[in-house]
C-alpha cells in the first residue's frame, strides 16, 4: 500500500485517476472547453488526502496531518478559512469560541483541523493567549 | 600615540570596514552558538508523553515547547537517540554509510538544544558536507527575485522572463504599494511561464491578499510565515505555532507550496532573545517548522545575516542552521538574499557555504534586476554579478541554479515577456503599456529608464483583479485569443497543477514538460563519491559554456600575410667588436606576425634595429631555431655576435639583453614584461645592447610592473609559445636572416 501510492506520484502524470471537483480528467482539461472554470483547476479533498498519504509514506508524517488539515479545509469558504485563522491567533478568542470552532469543523468531518483547535486551546489557557 | 600607519589607514578605508564586528554579548542574545544562556538538552518521556524539553518541566513550558512536544517528537526515536551520546550522532551526519533517512528519523528523537549542540560540533568543511548529504532534493535549484521601483509590468515580465530562461525554478517578486500586488503577481507569472514553462511565482504580501491571488491562480507559492525562537517574538508578531501551521494548511488547501521563514538573529533584534544564541533559538524554529508539517523552510539568518556577520563564528553559524533545517527533512532556501556584506570578499567567502554543498535553493532570491530595483532589501547578488555566478560554477564545476544565456536571447525573450504583458493588459481593458515600454523593458538597465505610468489607473486596475475575480485563467484565454499559444499554454498548465497539487510535496519544482520534480520522486541519494548529483553530461556542458568563453583556436597573433625575413645562409660567429646580433625566435615574423600587445614583427625589429645603430653598433638578425626560451635564444646570438652582446626576442615579444660569458639563465637585462613593451622600448632596448657592446655605462631601460598582466594574458601567452615552440627545430644551427622589407617606422 505504502509503496503503492509513491509508485503513484506525481499524481497528475497522464492516466492519473485525480478529478477536478466537476468530474474531469487531466486530459480532459483544455483552455477552450467552456467546462473548464477558475473553480474546477483546484485540488479536491480527495486528492489532498492523497497527497497526504503520499507524504506520510513517504515518512513525512507531520507533512502528512498538515495535508489532512488541507484535505478538510479544501471545501470551507475562503472567509471562513480566514476567520478560523484569526481566531487562532494571540489573544482572539476565547476558550469557549475555540471550542465552539472545534464542534463547528468536527460537524463538517474535519476531526483533524478540531482536534488541532482543541490543542491549540489547551495550550493557550495554560500560557494566558486567550482572549 | 605613536604616528600613523599608512597602511592601517588604508585598510581602514577599505569596504569591509563599514561593518561593525562585536565581541559576543550573551545577555543580549548577541551569540553565534554555545551561548552561556543555552539550556542543557534534555528530554524526558513518561510512557509516549514527553514531560520534559531542554531542562524545562511542561509546567513551565512556553508555546513553542507544547507545539513541539506534542506535534514534533517521535517517541521511538527519542527512546533510540537517548542512548547514543552527542558525538556519535555527529559522526554519523558526516558518514557517507549513514543514510539520509536515517539521520532524518534520528531528528525526531532530539530536543531544540541537543540538534544545535550536535551541529555545533561540526566544522564549516563538516558542515558542507553535511549539507551536501542531507539536502532534500536530488538537484540544486536557485530562486530570483524580479521588483522594480516603478512597479512597471512590462519590466517585471521582461525581468521574470529571464530569470526564467536562466534557470531559476522559482520567482518572487512583491510591492511598494500592496494595491500592486494582483499586476504585479500577474506580470511575472506571464513572463516566467514566457521565459520557462513550470517556473513557480510569488508575490510576498500580507497573507489575506496572498491567499486571494493563490486562489485566483497568480500565484503558486509563498514563503511569508515566519517564525521566531521565543514566545514573546512569536507573539509579538501576532502569531503563535498553531496559528501558522493552520496557515499553512489553508495555503495547501488553495493548492500552494508554502515554505517558512525564519533564521537567527530576529530575536535579538526585537529585543527578545532571553539571551540565548542565534543557533539555539533556531533550531526552536526549525522544531516547530517541521512539527507544523512544513515542506521547507528559507533559513540562514535571511535578512539578520549582517547581524549574525557580526558575531564571531557567524558565517559557521549561518551554515548550521541550513544545516539543521536539512537533517529535520525540509527543503531549505538559504540565504544569500539579504546584503550580507560590504565587501565582495567576504560576502562571497559566506556564500560558498551553500554554493559547494548545494542547496534546494542556493538563494532565497537572487536579484535578477539590478540592486537599485529590488523591493526585498535584497541584492546581495545582483544582475551585474550574474557572470560572476557563472564562472564560479564553471570554476568549481558545481550547479548553483543559474544557466548561461546569450545577450540576443535575453532581448529577445524580454521582449515577448514584455509583449505579452502588453496584450494582456489590453484584452482585460487595463492601462495600456505601451510599444516604447515593451522595447524598453527588453534592453533597459533599470526602472529609471522606463517612462512613469499612471500610478491611479494601474492601482485600480489591480483593484479590478481582486473585485472581478480575474484569474490565472482567464489570463491564459486572454493570451491565446491574441495568438500568443506557447504562453497561454504555459500558463494554463500552471493552472492545471494545481488540481494533482503534487508540488505541495516537500522541495516541489516543476520541469518544463510540467512534471513536478520532488523529494518524493528526486530525492538526494547521496551515499559517497560517484553518488548522487553530480554535474556531469549534457547539463555540465550547459552550465560551462559562457558567452563570454572564447575558442582557444581563434586566440593568438596571426601569421604576417608577406613573409619578413628571409634565411641567407648558416649563422656565423664574427669578431667584428661592434657586431650586435638580434636573436629572434623561431615563429618571429614567420608562423607569427605580431608580439602579444598587437605590435607587428615587423616594427619592432626596425625599432631594435635602430636602437642598435643609434647607439653606434653594427645590428645583425638571426634565427634560433633549436629552442623558443628566450634566454636561450638571447644566449646563442650573444655567442654569435662580435661584440659578445645580443637582443634576444620571442615571438609573443619577450626580450632581453645577453652576453656571451654569462650564464644561458643569466641576463644584462630581462623584459618579462611584454605586454608593456612599446616600440619606445624595443629602440631603447638595441641602444643598451650598442651600449654594452661597445663598453659604455649604461642606465637599465625603465620597466612597468602590471602584476595583473599574467591573469589577463596567460592563456594568450600559451598559446603564442605552443605556436612559437611548434617551429623549434631540435639541434638546428641559428640562420641568418635578411629583412624582405623592413619599414623604418618607430
Amino acid at each position: 500500500m505504502t509503496d503503492g501510492i509513491l509508485r503513484r506520484y506525481p499524481l497528475g502524470r497522464s492516466g492519473s485517476e485525480v478529478r477536478t471537483p466537476g468530474g474531469l480528467a487531466l486530459e480532459e482539461l483544455s483552455l477552450d472547453d467552456a467546462r473548464v472554470t477558475r473553480d474546477e483547476l483546484r485540488a479536491t479533498p480527495e486528492t489532498l488526502r492523497l497527497q497526504a498519504e503520499v507524504a506520510e509514506a513517504a515518512g513525512r508524517p507531520a507533512l502528512g496531518a498538515n495535508l489532512r488539515r488541507a484535505a478538510e479545509l479544501a471545501d470551507v469558504p475562503h472567509d471562513v478559512v480566514l476567520d478560523l485563522y484569526t481566531a487562532l491567533r494571540p489573544r482572539r478568542a476565547t476558550a469557549a469560541e475555540l471550542e465552539a470552532w472545534a464542534v463547528r469543523l468536527e460537524q463538517r468531518g474535519a476531526v483533524c483541523t478540531a482536534a488541532f483547535v482543541r490543542e491549540a486551546a489547551e495550550v493557550y489557557a495554560a500560557r494566558g493567549l486567550l482572549a | 600615540m605613536p604616528e600613523r600607519s599608512e597602511r592601517f589607514a588604508a585598510r581602514a578605508g577599505r569596504e569591509l570596514r563599514r561593518e561593525v564586528l562585536i565581541e559576543p554579548l550573551a545577555e543580549l542574545g548577541l551569540v553565534a552558538f554555545d551561548g552561556p544562556n543555552d539550556p542543557v538538552p534534555s528530554l524526558v518521556l513518561e510512557g509516549d508523553h514527553v514531560v520534559e524539553l531542554d531542562g524545562r518541566r511542561e509546567e513551565d513550558w512556553d508555546v513553542l515547547d507544547h507545539f513541539v512536544a506534542r506535534n514534533g517528537i517521535d517517541p521511538a526515536a527519542a527512546r533510540e537517540a537517548a542512548s547514543l551520546e552527542d558525538g556519535e550522532i555527529a559522526r554519523r551526519l558526516v558518514d557517507v554509510d549513514c543514510a539520509r533517512a536515517e539521520l532524518v528519523r534520528l531528528s525526531r528523537g532530539l530536543s531544540p538544544a541537543r540538534l544545535a549542540r550536535i551541529v555545533t560540533m561540526l566544522d564549516p568543511v563538516e558542515l558542507m558536507f553535511a549539507l551536501k548529504k542531507l539536502r532534500a532534493r536530488h538537484a540544486p535549484a536557485n530562486q530570483a527575485h524580479v521588483t522594480n521601483l516603478k512597479e512597471n509590468p512590462a519590466l517585471l515580465a521582461a525581468d521574470a522572463a529571464e530569470a526564467a530562461a536562466r534557470g531559476f525554478a522559482e520567482l518572487e517578486t512583491t510591492v511598494g504599494v500592496s494595491r500592486y500586488a494582483p499586476l504585479n503577481a500577474l506580470a511575472i507569472l506571464v513572463g516566467a511561464q514566457t521565459g520557462r514553462p513550470g517556473v513557480m511565482t510569488q508575490c510576498a504580501v500580507e497573507e489575506r491578499l496572498n491567499l486571494r491571488l493563490a486562489i485566483q491562480g497568480l500565484v503558486t507559492y509563498a514563503e511569508t510565515l515566519s517564525v521566531y525562537g521565543t514566545e514573546a517574538v512569536f507573539v509579538d508578531g501576532d502569531d503563535t505555532p498553531w496559528s501558522k501551521a493552520l496557515l499553512a494548511s489553508a495555503y495547501a488547501s488553495r493548492g500552494v507550496k508554502v515554505r517558512f521563514t525564519s533564521g537567527g538573529g530576529s530575536e535579538a533584534l526585537m529585543g527578545e532573545s532571553e539571551g540565548k544564541s542565534l543557533l539555539y533559538l533556531e533550531a526552536r524554529c526549525l522544531a516547530v517548522v517541521r512539527a507544523a508539517g512544513s515542506q521547507g523552510v528559507q533559513n540562514g539568518s535571511i535578512s539578520c545575516v549582517a547581524l549574525a556577520l557580526a558575531l564571531p563564528g557567524g558565517t559557521r553559524e549561518v551554515l548550521a542552521e541550513n544545516v539543521l533545517a536539512a537533517w529535520l527533512d525540509l527543503e531549505v532556501a538559504s540565504g544569500n538574499d539579504a546584503i550580507a556584506s560590504h565587501s565582495e570578499i567576504r560576502k562571497t567567502a559566506k556564500l560558498m557555504g551553500q554554493f559547494l554543498p548545494g542547496t534546494d535553493f542556493v538563494t532565497s532570491g537572487y536579484s535578477s534586476m539590478p540592486r537599485y530595483d529590488n523591493m526585498f532589501g535584497g541584492g546581495n547578488y545582483d544582475s551585474h554579478d550574474l557572470d560572476e555566478w557563472l564562472t564560479l560554477q564553471r570554476d568549481w564545476q558545481v550547479d548553483a541554479g543559474i544557466e548561461p544565456l546569450a545577450e540576443e536571447d535575453a532581448v529577445t525573450v524580454r521582449e515577448r515577456a514584455a509583449r505579452a504583458v502588453q496584450v494582456v493588459f489590453e484584452e482585460l481593458g487595463f492601462p495600456p503599456v505601451t510599444d516604447e515600454e515593451v522595447a524598453l523593458a527588453a534592453t533597459c538597465l533599470d526602472s529609471r529608464d522606463l517612462p512613469d505610468r499612471d500610478r491611479a489607473a494601474d492601482v485600480l486596475a489591480g483593484d479590478r483583479v481582486l473585485a472581478e475575480g480575474i484569474s490565472g485563467l482567464d489570463v491564459a484565454r486572454a493570451l491565446e485569443r491574441r495568438g500568443l499559444r506557447d504562453v497561454a499554454e504555459a500558463v494554463f498548465t500552471m493552472q492545471r497543477q494545481r488540481v494533482a497539487a503534487d508540488y505541495l510535496q516537500t522541495a516541489a519544482v516543476i520541469d518544463a514538460d510540467g512534471t513536478v520534480v520532488s523529494a518524493v520522486n528526486a530525492p538526494n541519494d547521496y551515499r559517497g563519491p560517484g553518488t548522487g548529483y553530480r554535474l556531469e553530461g549534457a547539463r555540465w556542458e550547459r552550465l560551462r559554456r559562457l558567452p563570454h568563453a572564447v575558442d582557444a583556436r581563434l586566440l593568438g597573433a596571426p601569421p604576417p600575410s608577406e613573409p619578413l625575413l628571409r634565411a641567407v645562409g648558416e649563422a656565423r660567429a664574427l669578431d667584428a667588436p661592434d657586431d650586435v646580433v638580434i636573436a629572434v625566435g623561431p615563429a618571429f615574423a614567420g608562423a607569427l606576425g605580431e608580439t602579444i600587445n598587437g605590435l607587428a614583427h615587423g616594427v619592432v625589429l626596425a625599432a631594435i634595429v635602430d636602437g642598435v645603430q643609434d647607439g653606434g653598433a653594427v645590428p645583425r638578425v638571426v634565427r634560433v631555431r633549436r629552442s623558443a626560451d628566450v634566454a636561450f635564444i638571447g644566449h646563442d646570438g650573444a655567442r654569435l655576435a662580435g661584440s659578445r652582446v645580443a637582443v634576444g626576442i620571442q615571438s609573443k615579444g619577450t626580450a632581453l639583453i645577453h652576453r656571451a660569458d654569462l650564464q644561458p639563465l643569466d641576463n644584462l637585462e630581462l623584459f618579462g614584461m611584454a605586454p608593456l613593451l612599446t616600440l619606445e622600448s624595443y629602440r631603447q632596448i638595441g641602444l643598451n645592447a650598442a651600449g654594452y657592446a661597445l663598453g659604455r655605462a649604461v642606465s637599465p631601460v625603465p620597466t612597468l610592473l602590471d602584476n595583473y598582466a599574467r591573469a589577463k594574458l596567460i592563456v594568450r601567452t600559451t598559446l603564442l609559445h605552443a605556436r612559437e615552440a611548434a617551429e623549434v627545430v631540435r639541434g638546428a644551427p641559428a640562420v641568418e636572416v635578411a629583412p624582405v622589407e623592413i619599414s623604418a617606422a618607430v
